[in-house]
């Protein structure tokens, strides 16, 4: 037995970095045109993150380019454990971006899947290669606008107080925990406070939240304690998902008000730098 | 077919079809992460003073030519009176001054199992040498230092030499060649027992000893 | 939505519901974390050390026939006797029927989960040998009729309280909230039976083919003791056990008690190569050792699967882990709980039993993130839900797979293929689904006992960047 898939030669060992939280990633130079990668919640729920992200991407004077026919990257049914149809859904989109420009995401769930898992989900399959090579041109949309557009923003807003819930994917599959407090460090007027146990998961896991509402409850309860301690004036998420499962909770539960305006990271970013008009959705 | 040929069976059937789906055996894996620079006595001594002192244990410095004064001034200060020695230990005479008692492991346990769990207060060992990077002894119990010499006593005295402390345990078994060759048993003991299995709080002497002496004897041509 | 009543929901709602047993949990994985942390200082250093771990561990499974037989060869030089088991009830069998050859009526034990695996305790007070746990945790937990909620420490979830009415209760010392107190009467309590019990039974930490070596990691020295004092000593570990050479031991014992509660070292290491020889004065006599399948062969032959094997039982991973923290060890029902056991029981019941295991997980990957060995647990736990819904059942080398296909759910899936390979057909959905967005349904049970759904927007991102690109 082989090449074992998860572990890693040894001769990595001297290259990794002290700060683990980004080893050995790299990026390409600012490219003229990029595709993005919408998701099926940013279409479905939250438009104006996708609209926020793009219009950020133009703004660093890059190209976006947009597959109508892309639907779902097909998280869904592969962590349902639904493979064969998690593969017909993400095989379609593999066939959208022929073009070797980078696919932007504007969620670390969505693209933790695309990078991480579409190699799994197709190893040993004839589509194999181009599983890999696609993955390997899957960038988280924040990450890619701190890294590669090195983009300068300019911030309007008023002074506030933010806290920044990081999900597990971007944390851990896309290692770009550190790319959402970049960008909004550049922020004049936003004073970003780190909620305690900033690691842990807020509990949505996506078919989870629903098999097993009560434990998946007491996780965003506890998120939601994590985050109203800081007394900030609202959260920010760049996951969907986590967006959802805290901004509803918060909705409910009466000690949680001001978590209630929590909205995604770009869609605020935008707003701060005049990119986008009005409150949040 | 027997239990033992049923589960090998099994796992060379599956051997036998990744090696012929093209798989090979590794390689060993490069230890280059055990390395430490090896950093000479004086330092690994006090690394493993600093370490054993944050388990509790004690390390009590000498030298070759006051190594007797040292341990008796230990016994007297924890006031031993009946001592554990082996019958090839040499405190046999000098120590009968001021103890009740100094009783030699000379006979199976099961001849004196009683006396052993009940009366003796404390023992002393020598030890195959020590490990920085943890706080650690090597024991290796013998026919005249049996094993249960460092566990049943509710005080461990044991003597390091300062020359036979290696920085890790890695470092110990390669430069002692243990794998040619291992006792019934080889130990290693990194302070006097403990549990923190009542609500993590630490408590010390649950089942062995209750306190863990280091007799370090310093090398004289380093002073 | 599976809507028959399912023990593993019942008994994990009534736990998270249990608020001293929430916070028992909650205070102790919180200081095993922050010990952990701090016991790998050097993040760099330990990336390393996992690399080295996760080899050592696969080289060895790699190799695991051979190494078994070496192992074998090399204790049966030594004076071991080694037995073999596939199932439980063959190694209780191999355990009572040496039980009876010795006369034995009074067993003390080190700890050790095979031996919780295969229920032994029960068993043998089935024939009357009475069987004593002498690590404290496993003291308090027997005491109390109950099982470990954690494998490294397994009264964790009581506090000292509760505790103190246990021993007060069954053994009859003065109540006092004193871990220390406490602890010195245990000590009381358990030396009579060191010396007075006929067979002394142990797990296994790592088992070295190279020298024939049986390592024991503990603190508290009742490991020791029972290895040491009884006459016969019986030892019992699952056959993935083995490693290679003596100096692999050196960094995955590094990697265990740091991971598991963060100590450099543990008090103790033994090191066992063997019965008493003749003209030595203490040892047992005898020495055994039971090698146990219970579903281990079955996750060998599984390329994915057998990362699993490599598995130290640290428990790290349920240390940091988001379910775990809420619900505790005992609701899980089975021997391993938290994430390793979530990938680790279906193997071992088989997925028809253990069906809600790998769906209790948000695959938030914090276990995989901590695990010494680098085992990809969500990435398993994936592997196990598509084994429950296998279509095939019959082509799956796992114990119980397909058991989830069945009623709507597979039907359902389809239509979202089907719904989301084509563009068209899916612009066309999601366009009506917005335009209808009024009639959204409010509640949608059991998202919204506690949330609110978000509201579907009113142009979708597809409608609105086709918007842009006609202007």
């Amino acid at each position: 037995m082989p090449v074992h898939h998860f572990i890693p030669d040894d001769s990595l060992v001297d290259s990794l970095s002290d700060d683990l939280s980004s080893p050995l990633k790299l990026y390409p130079s600012k490219p003229k045109k990029v595709y993005v990668f919408g998701t099926c919640l940013v279409d479905l729920f939250y438009p104006e993150a996708g609209m926020s992200g793009v219009l950020l991407l133009e703004h660093a004077g890059v190209e976006v380019l947009f597959p109508q026919d892309q639907t779902c990257c097909g998280q869904p049914a592969y962590t349902s454990g639904y493979k064969e149809e998690a593969r017909s859904v993400a095989l379609a989109q593999m066939s959208l971006f022929n073009e070797e420009y980078p696919i932007v995401v504007p969620s670390g769930s969505c693209g933790g899947m695309m990078k991480m898992h579409y190699p799994r989900l197709f190893e040993g399959t004839e589509y194999d290669q181009q599983a890999q090579e696609f993955s390997e041109r899957i960038y988280e949309l924040t990450d890619f606008l701190v890294h590669v557009c090195d983009l300068p923003l300019v911030d309007q807003g008023e002074q506030t107080k933010i806290a920044l819930h990081t999900s597990c994917s971007s944390r851990r599959e896309m290692k770009t925990t550190d790319s959402g407090k970049a960008l909004l460090k550049q922020l004049k007027n936003v004073n970003l406070v780190e909620p305690e146990k900033v690691t842990e998961c807020c509990g949505f896991g996506g078919a989870f939240s629903v098999r097993h509402p009560e434990i998946s409850n007491a996780m965003v309860k506890d998120k939601l304690d994590h985050l109203s301690n800081t007394k900030a004036d609202t959260f920010l998420s760049s996951d969907c998902g986590c967006l959802m499962n805290i901004k509803g909770a918060a909705e409910k539960d009466k000690s949680a008000l001001t978590l209630r305006s929590g909205e995604h990271l770009l869609s605020f970013v935008a707003r701060r730098v005049g990119l986008i008009e009005g409150g949040s959705e | 077919m027997s239990a033992r040929d049923a589960i090998l069976n099994a796992l060379q059937q599956a051997s036998a079809i990744r090696i012929s789906n093209g798989d090979t055996i590794p390689e060993r894996p490069s230890f280059k992460v055990m390395h430490r620079d090896y950093q000479g006595h004086r330092p690994l001594s006090q690394q493993l003073e600093s370490m054993i002192s944050k388990v509790k244990g004690e390390v009590i410095r000498t030298s070759q030519g006051k190594l007797d004064e040292t341990v008796q001034a230990v016994l007297r200060e924890k006031n031993i009176k009946r001592l554990l020695l082996s019958p090839e230990s040499p405190y046999i005479q000098s120590f009968d001054a001021f103890l009740d008692e100094t009783r030699l492991y000379d006979e199976a346990i099961e001849n004196w199992k009683s006396e052993l769990f009940n009366d003796i207060e404390a023992s002393i060992t020598s030890t195959l040498g020590g490990i920085a990077e943890t706080g650690t002894l090597v024991l290796w119990p013998s026919v005249s230092e049996p094993r249960l010499m460092s566990l049943v006593p509710p005080i461990h005295i044991a003597i390091l030499y300062e020359s036979q402390i290696q920085p890790t345990f890695w470092h110990f078994l390669r430069h002692q060649k243990w794998s040619e060759g291992m006792p019934t048993n080889a130990l290693l003991i990194s302070g006097p027992s403990k549990t923190a299995d009542i609500e993590q709080t630490l408590a010390y002497g649950v089942h062995g000893p209750k306190e863990l002496v280091v007799v370090l004897v310093e090398e004289e041509s380093e002073e | 939505m599976n809507t028959t009543t399912d023990p593993f929901q019942e008994r994990s709602e009534a736990a998270v519901k249990d608020k001293k047993l929430r916070a028992n949990f909650l205070s102790a994985m919180n200081g095993l974390m922050e010990k952990r942390d701090l016991a790998f200082d050097d993040k760099t250093q330990l990336e390393a050390l996992r690399i080295l771990g996760a080899q050592v561990r696969q080289n060895s499974l790699v190799k695991l026939p051979e190494l078994l037989v070496e192992l074998e060869t090399k204790l049966i030089q030594k004076g071991v006797q080694v037995h073999w088991a596939q199932t439980p009830t063959e190694a209780v069998d191999i355990i009572q029927s040496i039980t009876l050859k010795e006369k034995a009526t009074k067993i003390i034990k080190g700890k050790s989960m095979v031996s919780e695996e295969i229920h032994l305790n029960d068993k043998m007070e089935q024939i009357g040998v009475e069987c004593l746990e002498s690590d404290l945790g496993e003291y308090i937990v027997q005491l109390a009729k109950e099982t470990p909620s954690h494998i490294v420490m397994p009264a964790i979830h009581k506090n000292t309280a509760e505790i103190a009415d246990l021993l007060h209760e069954k053994t009859g010392i003065e109540r006092k909230e004193d871990a220390l107190y406490m602890t010195e009467q245990a000590r009381l309590q358990l030396r009579q039976n060191f010396m007075e019990a006929d067979i002394g039974l142990s797990g296994v930490n790592f088992a070295v083919a190279e020298t024939g070596t049986l390592c024991l990691v503990e603190n508290e020295g009742n490991g020791r003791l029972t290895t040491t004092v009884p006459k016969t000593h019986i030892a019992i570990m699952g056959i993935e056990k083995v490693v290679e050479k003596l100096e692999d031991t050196a960094p995955l014992l590094s990697l265990l008690t740091r991971s598991a509660t963060g100590q450099p070292i543990t008090t103790y290491f033994n090191m066992i190569s063997g019965p008493r020889k003749e003209d030595e004065l203490d040892g047992p006599e005898s020495v055994h050792l039971v090698l146990l399948d219970h579903g281990r062969t079955q996750m060998y032959q599984d390329d994915e699967l057998l990362d699993t094997l490599r598995c130290i039982r640290c428990a790290a991973c349920m240390n940091h882990c988001p379910v775990y923290t809420r619900i505790g060890g005992h609701a899980y029902g089975f021997t391993y709980p938290g994430p390793i056991g979530k990938i680790l029981m279906p193997h071992l019941e088989g997925l028809d039993e253990t069906q809600s295991l790998p769906t209790a997980s948000s695959l938030c990957g914090a276990c995989a993130e901590v695990c010494p060995v680098k085992i990809p647990i969500p990435d398993l736990l994936v592997r196990l839900r598509e084994e429950a819904n296998h279509p095939n059942a019959q082509s799956s080398n796992v114990k119980g797979a397909g058991v989830k296909r069945r009623g709507m759910e597979p039907v359902i899936w389809s239509m979202w293929r089907w719904w989301h390979q084509g563009g068209t057909r899916y612009r066309l959905m999601t366009t009506t689904l917005s335009r209808l967005r009024f009639l959204q349904p409010g509640t949608l049970s059991p998202w919204t006992n506690t949330r609110t759904l978000p509201k579907l927007a009113k142009k979708t991102f597809h409608q609105q960047m086709n918007a842009r690109a006609k202007k």
